[in-house]
C-alpha cells in the first residue's frame, strides 16, 4: 500500500502569519480573539473574531492580483508559499500531472459577494467589477494554487461547512493512497469576517460575546476565526528518494453523515468516525496520545464530543489528551481543520500539545483532559483530528509520527 | 396593551409549533408543544421583528440568558418587560 507523508506546511491565521509564529503562539497558549475591526461592526451584537491582523494585501500582491484574489485567496496562496518553499518542489512534465490540490473552504469568496451586494443593494449601483464571480467562487482559490505552481492533477475544492479542510485532505490523502496522484497541495481557508459573515452567525444564537472556551462549564458559543492553512501530502517513496524533511505521515481518514439533523451533533455519528479513521488506519486505540478535538465551545458540540471519544476509545479515553486550539484561533469554519493540523504536527513532531486556553470550570459532561490553559510536553506517536461540520458530516484525519 | 403581547407571542409560538392559537395554553413550555431548539431561535427572531425588541438569549446556555423561556406565560412576560425597557411603554 503507498504511504502518504507530509512534507510542507504554511499558514496564516489570527495566532501568527506563518508557521513558525503560529506554533509559537499555540505553546504559549496565546489567545489570537479580539475586537472586530470591519466595517459597521457597531450595527453587530457579536463584536470579536480570531481576525488576521497586520496584514497588508500590498505587500504581498500587485494590483491585477488583488482584483482577482479575494481574502481567502489571499490566505491560501500566502499559505501554500510557505508550505511549497518548506516543501522544496517544483512541478514540471510527468510530476506537474500527478499532482494537484484539494481545499476546504465553507464561504468561499464572502467579502467579495458582501462589498458587491452592498454596491447594486445599498448603494444602488448598477455595475460591478467585471471579475466578481471569478472572484467569489469557491475553487477560486484551489484554481489560483493550481496555475501558480503547475499543478496539473486532480484539483477542486471542498465545501462541507465545518469539516471543509478535513474533507479536502482526506481527499487528498486517499488521491496519493489509490495511485491517482503523488503529490497533493491540500488544507482549506475561510475568510468570514466581514458584516454579512458575521451578522449571518449571529442569527444563529449560538456565538459567544466574550470568549472561545472549549469544555469549559461556563462556555457560551463559538467565535469565528479567518486564514489559511496549507500542506504538502506526497507519496512516502516519492519523498524519500528526494531526501525531502518528512513533517508526520498521514495514515487514516474516515468520513460519515449523520442522516438527522442540520446543526445537532451526533455522538453516533462522531464516534463511528473516529473508530473509522483508526480502522482505517489500522491504530489501536491506545496507540492515540493526543486529539485535535472539533471543540467549538458551543454547550452541544463540546458535550457530544467528550461522549463520542469516550463511547469509541473506552478506558483508554481518560488516558489521552484532547484539545482545542479553536481558543487561540477561533472557528475558521471550513479552514479550521487545516490550522489544527499544524497543532497534530507539532504534538507529533516536536511532542508539544496545544493547550484549551480560557478554560474555567470543570464540565461532568466533558470529563477528559483537554490540556488546560498551558502547553504540554509529550511524546505522542499517533493522533487524532476531528472535525463534526453543521449538516450532520464528520471527517476525522489519523497521523501518525515520521516514519 | 398587555393583551395584544400576549395574543401575538401565542401566535408566533402556535405558527412555529402547528397548532391553532386555542390549543397553546400559558402554562405550556416550548418542549410540551413539540418546539425543538431550532424552533426555538426562530421564533425568538419572529418575536423580535414582531416587536421591534432585542432578545438576550443564546442557545448555548437557554437557561442562563436573561430572557424566561420556561413557560408561554414566562415568555409574554419577559417580552412585556423588554417593551418596557426598549420602547419605554
Amino acid at each position: 500500500m503507498r504511504r502518504v507523508v507530509i512534507t510542507g506546511q504554511g499558514t496564516i491565521n489570527a495566532l501568527g502569519h506563518d508557521v513558525p509564529r503560529t506554533l509559537e503562539a499555540m505553546r504559549e497558549g496565546r489567545c489570537g480573539i479580539g475586537e472586530l475591526e470591519l466595517r459597521d461592526v457597531e450595527r453587530l451584537s457579536v463584536r470579536i473574531g480570531g481576525q488576521v491582523k497586520g496584514y497588508d494585501p500590498d505587500a504581498r500582491f500587485n494590483r491585477q492580483q488583488i482584483a482577482l484574489y479575494d481574502r481567502f485567496t489571499q490566505f491560501t496562496l500566502v499559505a501554500a508559499h510557505e508550505a511549497l518553499d518548506g516543501a522544496g518542489l517544483t512541478f514540471a512534465g510527468e510530476l506537474a500531472t500527478r499532482s494537484g490540490v484539494v481545499l476546504g473552504t465553507a464561504g468561499g469568496g464572502v467579502n467579495t459577494w458582501d462589498e458587491n451586494y452592498r454596491s447594486v443593494y445599498e448603494e444602488g449601483k448598477n455595475r460591478v467589477h467585471p471579475f466578481v464571480v471569478p472572484k467569489l467562487m469557491n475553487n477560486a482559490a484551489a484554481s489560483h494554487v493550481s496555475m501558480e505552481w503547475n499543478l496539473k492533477g486532480p484539483s477542486f475544492s471542498v465545501a462541507t461547512a465545518c469539516a471543509s479542510s478535513n474533507h479536502a485532505m482526506g481527499l487528498a490523502f486517499q488521491l496519493i493512497r489509490g495511485g491517482v496522484a503523488d503529490v497533493m497541495v491540500t488544507g482549506g481557508s475561510e475568510a468570514m469576517l466581514s458584516f454579512g459573515g458575521v451578522k449571518a452567525w449571529e442569527g444563529l444564537r449560538v456565538m459567544s460575546k466574550d470568549a472561545c472556551r472549549p469544555f469549559s462549564a461556563n462556555r457560551n458559543g463559538m467565535v469565528q476565526g479567518e486564514g489559511a492553512a496549507v500542506f504538502i501530502f506526497e507519496e512516502f517513496e516519492h519523498a524519500r528518494k528526494r531526501g525531502a524533511e518528512i513533517l508526520a505521515e498521514v495514515v487514516g481518514f474516515a468520513m460519515t453523515s449523520d442522516a438527522a439533523d442540520i446543526v445537532m451533533p451526533s455522538e453516533q455519528g462522531a464516534a463511528r468516525t473516529i473508530s473509522g479513521a483508526l480502522k482505517d488506519a489500522r491504530l489501536n486505540r491506545d496507540e492515540v496520545a493526543y486529539i485535535n478535538a472539533h471543540g467549538t465551545g458551543t454547550a452541544a458540540n463540546d458535550r457530544v464530543e467528550c461522549a463520542a471519544v469516550s463511547d469509541a476509545f473506552g478506558h483508554h479515553a481518560n488516558e489521552l489528551m484532547m484539545s482545542s486550539t479553536k481558543s487561540m484561533h477561533g472557528h475558521l469554519i471550513g479552514g479550521t481543520g487545516a490550522v489544527e493540523l499544524l497543532a497534530c504536527i507539532m504534538a507529533l513532531k516536536d511532542g508539544v500539545i496545544a493547550p484549551t486556553i480560557g478554560y474555567e470550570e470543570p464540565d461532568p459532561e466533558c470529563a477528559l483532559d483537554v490540556v488546560p490553559n498551558v502547553a504540554r510536553e509529550a511524546k505522542v506517536d499517533a493522533c487524532l483530528s476531528n472535525a463534526f461540520a453543521f449538516g450532520g458530516l464528520n471527517a476525522v484525519l489519523a497521523l501518525r509520527r515520521a516514519p | 396593551m398587555s393583551e395584544t403581547v400576549r395574543d401575538k407571542v401565542i401566535g408566533i409560538i402556535a405558527e412555529q409549533a402547528v397548532l391553532e392559537p386555542g390549543d397553546v395554553t400559558m402554562e405550556a413550555s416550548l418542549q410540551d408543544l413539540g418546539i425543538d431548539s431550532l424552533g426555538l431561535v426562530e421564533s425568538i427572531f419572529a418575536i423580535e421583528e414582531a416587536f421591534d425588541i432585542q432578545v438576550p438569549f443564546n442557545a448555548n446556555a437557554p437557561e442562563d440568558s436573561e430572557f424566561d423561556i420556561s413557560s408561554v406565560a414566562a415568555i409574554v412576560a419577559a417580552v412585556e418587560g423588554l417593551l418596557a425597557e426598549q420602547k419605554g411603554d
